[in-house]
């Protein structure tokens, strides 16, 4: 049985791969896209219309770092003709005065700025780049100014844990109605750094509980969106509200992906914009369909009271951990790889921590 | 949010929080950061007037009048919504 899926909510456009900062955690892939290959102003606004047209409400700006494209206001005055809701989620870094006055003037709606560290040395070191705690208090600062609203986001792993709450206190400083602090997932550039990042059990708990408590204490004054690390957790996330279900991503090149990990499913193919139009990825490509509904999934989940729930969890993970994309999700207890999660655990949060292998464009181990 | 809902507040929608009639599913819906939320026909008509002009008061009187329903009712259905929005931080007054 076919059911026709429903119209997508949102968008994620990497803009780009280009980024000043190499967050050890980023979750684009290790294979980064240069400038060359990037899709022109054109294709992008031709992408905003057929969304728009689609049923698209809210596109998320990113990257890479998004301020690294020159027509990144135009863009935005694009979106914002069509009266789609326009989230820019920047590093800070390429920010200033002028900027920030033209993005409001096209009609940007919101700003969601990244945080690494509440501790300005740990997270110079974390970004990889001296100077950006500072540069972030200045954006922040005039993000506000200009009336924008703000969503700081901050990630959690094991060199900041122990500062989970103070990074909450230094979202309520910096202005922000609303903060997203999540566990780090293990996508991308986070894989090859799964050692230097995973904190132990103890730390891990000890943060969750301390977002908890502070959560309970600054309602009303900052919304706290908390996402509890994945390898610790029984049951898992319905990854991206399920494959093809709400929002698609669109990479720098033009790609359509159900979300920003799914080209580490090789086994799949996915359209790109410039060859296919976003309805036709949306609702006919292979990529799309592959775990959509039920029909794809094992007994297991196919059985479960929780299927359409978290939709068996997240493909990639199952792929990662359990070296099959159809696999339940090894978060889940049911899974029967579910154990090999706590000798992961176990070995990876042993030893002193390497070096970061910074995400940096030909980088992959060459710290 | 500061303190409670007084009857003399004017609630309105901050930046970056808005209404939208979406033409492709048919329904009004308030959008906001990383939110979708749904509003029927008399959460719509609320927040319509959470434009930082109306106090509560008026706001009140105006749906009862529109809607024809009980003071109490509406002022009730009202407050809990706004309340609610206020919490989340969609709502300033
Ligand atoms: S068995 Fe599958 S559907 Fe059930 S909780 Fe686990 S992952 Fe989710
Ligand atoms: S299931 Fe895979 S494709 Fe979906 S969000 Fe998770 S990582 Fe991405």
């Amino acid at each position: 049985m076919t059911m026709t899926p429903p119209a997508p909510v949102g968008l994620l456009a990497e803009l780009t791969h280009r980024c000043p900062l190499g967050c050890p955690y980023c979750s684009n892939p290790l294979a980064l896209e240069g400038r060359e290959g990037e899709l022109a102003t054109g294709e992008w606004k031709r992408v905003f219309s057929e969304a728009a047209a689609l049923g698209v409400l809210q596109v998320h700006l990113s990257g890479g770092e998004p301020l690294s494209r020159r027509d990144l206001t135009e863009i935005v005055r694009h979106c914002a003709s069509l009266g789609l809701y326009t989230n820019l989620i920047t590093s800070g870094i390429g920010m200033n005065a002028s900027l920030v006055k033209a993005l409001a003037e096209a009609g940007l709606d919101h700003v969601q700025l990244s945080i690494q560290d509440a501790d300005a040395a740990s997270a110079d070191k974390i970004a990889g780049y001296a100077g950006a705690f500072a540069k972030k208090q200045e954006v922040a600062a005039l993000v506000t100014a200009e009336g924008f609203p703000l969503t700081v986001n901050a990630v959690i792993h094991r060199a900041n844990a122990a500062r989970a709450g103070a990074m909450l206190d230094l979202a309520v400083a910096l202005g922000a109605r609303r903060v997203e602090i999540a566990h780090v997932q293990y996508y991308g550039w986070a894989v090859a750094n799964r050692g230097q990042l995973m904190p132990d059990r103890a730390a891990a708990a000890a943060a969750v509980a301390e977002v908890e408590q502070k959560k309970r204490e600054l309602a009303g004054i900052i919304v706290v969106d908390h996402v509890i690390p994945d390898y610790h957790a029984r049951l898992p996330k319905a990854c991206m509200g399920g494959w093809g279900r709400r929002t698609l991503n669109i990479t720098p090149t033009g790609k359509g992906l159900p979300c920003h990990a799914a080209e580490t499913l090789k086994h799949l193919t996915f359209w790109n914009v410039r060859d296919a139009s976003l309805s036709d990825i949306w609702y006919q490509s292979p990529g799309f369909n592959a775990y959509r509904g039920t029909a794809w999934m094992n007994e297991t989940c196919r059985s479960c009271e929780r299927r359409d729930i978290d939709h068996g969890g997240c493909r990639c993970q199952a792929l990662a951990l359990a070296g099959d994309a159809a696999a339940t999700d090894p978060v889940c207890h049911k899974s029967p790889d579910h154990a090999r999660l706590a000798d992961i655990l176990a070995a990876e949060t042993q030893t002193e921590p390497a070096p970061y292998h910074y995400r940096r464009v030909a980088a992959r181990g060459s710290a | 949010m500061t303190g409670a809902l007084q009857a003399t507040s004017r609630p309105r929608l901050p930046r970056g929080v808005r209404l939208k009639h979406d033409k492709v599913r048919g329904e009004w819906l308030l959008l906001a950061p990383e939110r979708v939320i749904k509003t029927n026909g008399v959460a719509r008509a609320v927040l319509e007037r959470c434009t930082g002009e109306l106090t509560l008061r008026d706001i009140i009187a105006g749906l009862v009048r529109d809607f024809e329903a009980p003071e109490a009712r509406i002022e009730a259905d009202v407050r809990a919504l706004l309340m609610s929005l206020a919490e989340k931080r969609l709502l300033d007054f």
